[in-house]
């Protein structure tokens, strides 16, 4: 065939762009499909928890990871200031990922555990009250907003739509049932029995030290677990991921 | 489409032969130099593919010949660093922090050791100068909480202070004594000037005459009669001006009805032994470290 033909019919053109386009794809992206080893093993990470999800809602909604990232790069500089380096698994029950690849702020991926509620509470109501130099804005507003635990387990439902990793449900029809009650209990650290048998390494507390169950507490909740599920003890770092 | 290969009449160029419409193509070729240069990139990323790892397959991208990964390349870098600075941690591991402070390599390596830790570790609650703020200490001072000596540092560094996930922690609880309704709001007013008075500012002194007895009954077993406070409990010393939660009478009262007290995190999940002892030395040299405790 003359290339002529091929140029001076647009159908014709067009079904060959398509078809060139299309092999440059499926040679891309099918072996990903194939890739079983993408996400390496490890012990303790879970599914987040009730109030950890709405903090985490609140997190994307505020557009934390415009300036955020977590994702830890294995590059010494990064492991010397974050910690070690993240891991997919550690990103498993994130839909949509936060991993982000700009930060004006540092990442977030394993500021779980380094400050106190009480910081995180300043902080975010205004960076400056702990931070002078800090750009960020604040978040003050959080502690007024409410969260309404009822039908909360719609969110954790909602979720399960979202997981294709081959294990099945990201959370079972208990969890489900107890969302309403997991998220109380984290915020108060009353009752969290049942809480910590679901979502070991749980953090339960009263996060802001008010009354109420409020989106600051969900956040503060999210941060602190960031990073801190997994057990490094027994991971055994594979180098050819 | 014409094939004739002809020269252009305005340019001189010679056309590549294409005609669309009339309009002919001149055939520019590309300066040779940039031809041969991308020539030997596509070379040169033909080794690389081999080399390193490139083209994913089904069960696994292809590894490279080299080996090389970034983990490995990571694990390497940090391996380097740490053995060329493993005589000197060693030492520091195993040495008491006196002794430490006694040798001037150490001491200086300690030192600066310490401020890279205390860059990424601490400046978000204590300030980039360790200045603190309100709720924070201020390092710079000689006014402790819990000590000042290089090995009360080290224990609050190692253990925290209220932090939940060490039981070895410093802990103490200031009671809420307006809301748990231990004072009355007038008992508390007189308290609260009374405890001014300890600090030489002034107060309504009937009120500062009441609350003298209201302090001895409740307030003097952590902070001892005089109000000097005492490290066992991490109770702050209310004579000198120096004030975590602010200084004036309605600031005392506020920490008095409903107490904040400060959680510092312990660190041994984050830096190991060495790192902790380099930050007790760097934090201990700021200014207000005290000598440490002769045996």
């Amino acid at each position: 065939m003359k290339h002529e033909t091929l140029e001076k019919n647009a159908t014709l053109l067009l079904i060959f762009s398509l078809l060139v386009v299309t092999i440059g794809g499926l040679v891309q992206i099918v072996p990903l499909f194939f890739l079983q080893n993408t996400i390496e093993k490890v012990e303790g990470m879970r599914p987040y928890s009730p109030l950890e999800m709405a903090g985490r809602n609140v997190y994307i909604r505020e557009g934390c990871y415009v300036c955020h990232s977590q994702m830890i790069r294995p590059f010494r500089d990064e492991v010397e200031r974050y910690g070690h380096y993240s891991l997919a698994a550690e990103s498993q029950y994130d839909h949509p990922f936060q991993w982000g690849s700009k930060r004006t702020g540092p990442d977030l991926a394993r500021v779980g555990g380094k400050y106190s509620d009480e910081w995180h509470r300043q902080h975010l109501a205004n960076p400056r009250n702990v931070v002078p130099e800090s750009i960020m804005p604040g978040y003050a507003y959080l502690s007024g907003k409410v969260i309404e635990p009822k039908g909360f387990g719609a969110n954790l439902k909602a979720m399960n739509l979202t997981v294709n990793n081959g294990n099945g449900a990201m959370y079972s029809q208990e969890a489900i049932d107890n969302a309403e009650a997991d998220l109380v209990a984290q915020a108060t650290g009353e009752n969290a029995e049942g809480l910590m048998q679901r979502y070991p390494k749980a953090v339960a507390r009263n996060f802001d030290g008010d009354g109420q169950v409020t989106e600051m507490d969900a956040v503060i909740a999210y941060l602190q677990v960031l990073g801190t599920l997994v057990d490094f003890s027994t991971f055994k770092a594979d180098m050819s991921r | 489409m014409a094939t004739h290969i002809e020269k252009d009449d305005v340019s001189g160029t010679a056309t590549t032969g294409h005609t669309w419409d009339g309009i002919k193509e001149l055939n520019t070729p590309l300066p040779k130099w940039w031809l041969y240069t991308f020539y030997a990139c596509v070379i040169w990323a033909i080794g690389y593919t081999i080399l390193y790892p490139a083209w994913p397959l089904p069960g696994g991208a292809t590894q490279g010949v080299l080996g090389w990964s970034s983990r490995g390349q990571l694990e390497q870098q940090m391996a380097a660093v740490a053995a060329s600075q493993k005589e000197t941690v060693d030492k520091i591991a195993a040495m008491s922090l006196p002794d430490i402070m006694k040798d001037p390599k150490l001491l200086a390596y300690a030192q600066a050791g310490g401020a890279a830790a205390f860059k990424v570790n601490c400046v978000q609650c204590h300030g980039a100068g360790a200045a603190g703020g309100k709720g924070y200490p201020n390092l710079n001072d000689d006014d402790w909480l819990w000590g000042g000596t290089p090995d009360a540092i080290y224990t609050t560094l190692k253990h925290g202070i209220r932090y939940t996930d060490d039981p070895e922690t410093r802990d103490s609880q200031m009671p809420s004594f307006g809301v748990d309704g231990i004072l009355t709001p007038e008992q508390i007013d007189q308290v609260a000037n009374y405890v001014m008075t300890l600090s030489g500012e002034t107060a309504d002194a009937g009120k500062a005459e009441a609350g003298k007895q209201i302090f001895a009954e409740n307030c003097a077993a952590c902070h001892a009669d005089d109000g000097k406070g005492n490290r066992d409990f991490g109770a702050p010393n209310l004579t000198d001006k120096l004030w975590l939660y602010g200084g004036t009478i309605d600031d005392v009262k506020a920490q008095l009805n409903k107490p904040s007290m400060g959680v510092m995190p312990g660190w041994t999940k984050r830096l190991d032994d060495a790192e902790i002892k380099e930050l007790a030395i760097y934090v201990h040299s700021l200014g207000g470290g005290e000598a440490p405790a002769t045996q």
